[in-house]
């Protein structure tokens, strides 16, 4: 990275200084280079390992079920119906709704942190938002099925509370963080000149907010929202706990009152019953694999924005 | 081959990656126990020369060197050099202080240790003298185990030259030494130089027409990675054979 | 509308926004706190269940939970700071090294269900370890991997170049530099890291609901090939499918989890402002 790794070879010359100890020291040294080095292949590996698991045991379900079977709008594997639709479907809203309250309030509250927010404030709002991104989403799912649920049940009245709408919600609130800090060093990273421009030529901070240092961070402002909107898609207990696992195929508007399954809250409640190696087990697998890619995509269109810029990833994965 | 020279560089040429030349052919010879000052405009090539002679070039990569570059004779280059062996014999300090996050004490004994000097007599020795030798030893005597970071601008450069003492070298590379040092110091450090001498080969890079004519015994003018003139003594400053020389002596242009 | 009173009212909208993401999870919290502290005993902490979990104390879950994350770490931390090392001194700029980074950025968003599949697959079935501590410490590792990596990193490349230069003009090769300038330096930023990772490890569910987790373990684990129990799970059993279980005991064990996942936010927190008070550069 910063230099031509050089090669160890024996000296020649005269040393000034005491010779060589430093015999063994070049073996070990090399060891623990050549171990280093290959701990770089071994993330790739990781990540082939997982495809390929994922297709070792989901690919056999193209042989055991067929296409129609997969494509139908019933999910009731007991009566060998295996319709992915209503749990992709299920899995599409909650991300959409979560994505409509995750959206708008992580970049408003990104830019209020960054651009707004005096000193103060934002020293205690970064711990904050922090220390929301530790809560484990199992504990959020309790918390959406003990208290807000309830309350959906409540004012909304939807018969049990246990809706799209709740999943939506817990889902929102647990990609925020990811949102927010993403965002938030987007808009750091925009040059005090940019700003210090716009304030000369009359405008207010307000406006230059908008019309400056917000576009000029868009990419990154984009990438934090792929990543929040790949962090929904995957996310399993949040939702498993408060959407109500019926799979229904969600059409209307009005669906989001109504229980919903998730292609995750699918995996996570029925792997544990069922029979290894039958068709059941396969198309979970097959579940998975579709999960896989499609949070591949999200992911590989985010690193491209990030390589482009030439930056690394900054707090992306935290 | 000149036999008297400790340094001797033959048809030195040094390309960039992208084509760029940094130096044309300079053939140049440092002689032992003087001070060589390679002096001339910014950007000209005077600080890729100094690094072309303990290797550090090869920091960067992709550029490639045309030429030899020979020590006692030897190539440095060659396929069966120890680089780091060679760093220890031909040291360099740099124009900003770098003290390494340590103790005073450490950063002077972090050279001899990776070269596997365990004896801690041996390695007190060398602390003592390599801060005699850059006239830093009475300053901090009594405070070695506190960070090297405290001391003061002037202090931290003679901090790092008696870094480079520590593993004596046969010749010390100087960068613009005083760049961002007030001229008490700079005063100081121009002394110590004279001194070192006696000991060593010194090669500065001066931060002024001015500092090279108080140093120099030889004096080098480089321009736009060109060896223009040398001189020996002050004989370069008084009466510069070449026009160009003279132009940038004179300030015509810099 | 005045340039001045938009300029206001936006102010006000920011804060107002910024408060309703605030404002819910600081009630929610303080709600589990609530009702949760009144379970929390020495009994609560260190006894094992009773009576079909529904009283006595957490004690295997949080042992088992304490025993996966440093299984997590044993995995996770020589890898991933291996990596990061490779990736801030060796690597140069070439499809190698991209290729690296983009694997680690899709190791970071893989749901965590499917790293439980993966799991389950690899682990569990292929490699026979069953359904066991060793697995599900694997799982969570290979899930830590890319935030480990990214923080130290991010750490390895602060410190500053110059102390490099200086280290290879002493005759330094480049692991000699590696390990007694820039690894020191890194550490505490490299620290902060893995307590965030393992942070995350801890608190995760899915990946080991099927490489590890148990419900109802009347004994300790003995060997890392033995299941156990953890407290994210048995949150998530006591409050789904258990009949009849106290409410106070579920916010407790809310709590219990919460407690020892933010103590670690803290501790990572205080680190982080200890170590930039105390640098030398």
């Amino acid at each position: 990275m910063w230099f031509e790794p050089l090669t160890e070879q024996q000296a020649t010359l005269n040393v000034t200084m005491s010779s060589n100890p430093r015999n063994q020291t070049t073996i070990l040294e090399r060891l623990i280079e050549r171990f280093i080095r290959v701990t770089g292949i071994l993330v790739i590996l990781f990540l082939a390992l997982i495809f390929l698991f994922l297709l070792r045991e989901g690919g056999a379900t193209f042989f055991e079920v067929t296409l129609r079977n997969l494509l139908q709008t019933r999910w009731y594997p007991n009566e060998g119906h295996f319709g992915l639709l209503p749990l992709i479907l299920g899995s599409l809203m909650v991300t959409l709704g979560a994505a409509v309250v995750s959206l708008p309030l992580g970049l408003l509250t990104a830019v209020f942190i960054a651009e707004v927010a005096p000193r103060w404030v934002r020293e205690i709002l970064k711990p904050f938002i922090e220390v929301l991104a530790g809560i484990p989403s199992v504990v959020l799912g309790f918390l959406g099925m003990l208290v807000v649920s309830p309350l959906i049940r409540e004012y909304m009245g939807a018969p049990t509370g246990l809706t799209a709408l709740s999943g939506s919600l817990m889902l929102g609130y647990m990609a925020l963080p990811t949102i927010i800090s993403v965002a938030e060093d987007a808009l750091d990273a925009v040059p005090k000149s940019y700003r210090d421009a716009a304030l000369a030529l009359g405008a207010t901070h307000w406006q230059t907010i908008w019309r400056v240092t917000v576009p000029a961070a868009r990419s990154g402002i984009l990438t934090a929202m792929m990543l929040g909107v790949g962090r929904a898609i995957g996310e399993t207990m949040a939702v498993m706990m408060v959407t109500g696992n019926a799979a229904r195929m969600p059409l209307t508007l009005g669906s989001f009152l109504m229980p919903v399954r998730t292609m995750t809250a699918t995996i996570a409640a029925e792997m544990g019953e069922v029979a290894q190696g039958g068709a059941h087990y396969h198309v979970l697998f097959a579940i998975g694999l579709v999960l896989f890619f499609v949070t591949f995509i999200i992911n590989l269109i985010a690193a491209w924005t990030i390589f482009r810029q030439g930056k690394r990833y900054g707090r992306l994965l935290s | 081959m000149d036999t008297r020279s400790k340094f001797e560089l033959q048809n030195v040429s040094y390309i960039y990656e992208d084509g760029v030349q940094a130096l044309y052919d300079v053939n140049l010879c440092i002689y032992p126990n003087q001070i060589t000052a390679v002096f001339g405009p910014a950007g000209g090539g005077k600080s890729t020369l100094l690094r072309l002679l303990n290797r550090l070039n090869e920091l960067i990569p992709g550029r490639r060197l045309e030429g030899r570059v020979l020590l006692d004779g030897e190539d440095i280059y060659a396929p069966g050099m120890d680089v780091h062996a060679l760093r220890r014999r031909v040291g360099m300090v740099f124009a900003t202080p770098v003290p390494l996050p340590m103790s005073i004490r450490q950063n002077l004994t972090y050279g001899p240790e990776l070269a596997g000097v365990r004896n801690r007599a041996r390695l007190d020795e060398l602390v003592e003298s390599s801060l005699q030798a850059a006239a830093l030893w009475g300053e901090v005597k009594d405070r070695l185990d506190e960070p090297a970071a405290a001391l003061s601008g002037g202090q931290q450069q003679r901090l790092c030259l008696a870094r480079t003492l520590a593993l004596e070298p046969e010749v010390i590379l100087l960068d613009e030494p005083t760049s961002g040092l007030d001229p008490i110091s700079t005063a100081k450090v121009e002394a110590s130089l004279q001194e070192l001498k006696q000991n060593y080969t010194l090669v500065v890079v001066p931060h002024s027409v001015q500092q090279a004519a108080r140093v120099a015994d030889h004096a080098v003018f480089i321009l736009q990675g060109e060896l223009v003139e040398e001189g020996m003594g002050g004989q370069l400053f008084t009466k510069p054979q070449n026009q160009r020389t003279e132009d940038y002596i004179t300030g015509r242009f810099g | 509308m005045s340039r001045q009173l938009r300029q206001r009212l936006g102010f006000t909208l920011l804060s107002l926004t910024t408060l309703t993401v605030v404002l819910p999870i600081l009630l929610l919290v303080g709600y589990i706190v609530v009702q949760g502290a009144p379970a929390i005993s020495g009994e609560f902490i260190v006894a094992m269940p009773r009576d079909g979990m529904r009283a006595g104390g957490l004690w295997p879950a949080i042992v088992g939970t304490v025993l996966l994350t440093l299984g997590t770490a044993i995995f996770a931390v020589p890898v991933g700071v291996a990596v990061a090392i490779y990736l801030a001194e060796y690597a140069r700029d070439n499809l190698f090294t991209r290729l690296i980074r983009l694997a680690i950025i899709n190791l970071a968003g893989v749901p965590s269900v499917v790293y439980g599949l993966f799991g389950l697959g690899l682990f569990v079935i292929f490699l026979q370890f069953g359904a066991s501590i060793l697995a599900g410490s694997l799982t969570l590792a290979i899930m830590t991997l890319p935030i480990i990596i990214s923080t130290a990193e991010e750490a390895l490349s602060a410190v500053p170049r110059s102390f490099r230069i200086v280290s290879f003009s002493l005759g330094g090769t480049k692991w000699q530099t590696v390990r007694r300038v820039v690894l020191p330096q890194a550490l505490p930023g490299i620290l902060t890291g893995v307590i965030l990772g393992l942070e995350r490890a801890a608190g995760e569910t899915a990946p080991i609901l099927f490489t590890v987790a148990a419900f109802f373990l009347p004994r300790l684990p003995h060997s890392i090939f033995d299941q156990t129990m953890a407290l994210p799970y048995h949150l998530f059993v006591i409050s789904t499918q258990v009949p009849g279980m106290p409410v106070h005991i579920q916010y407790g064990t809310a709590l219990v989890l919460l407690i020892f996942v933010l103590s670690m936010n803290v501790l990572a927190a205080v680190m982080r402002s200890r170590f930039r008070a105390k640098r030398q550069w």
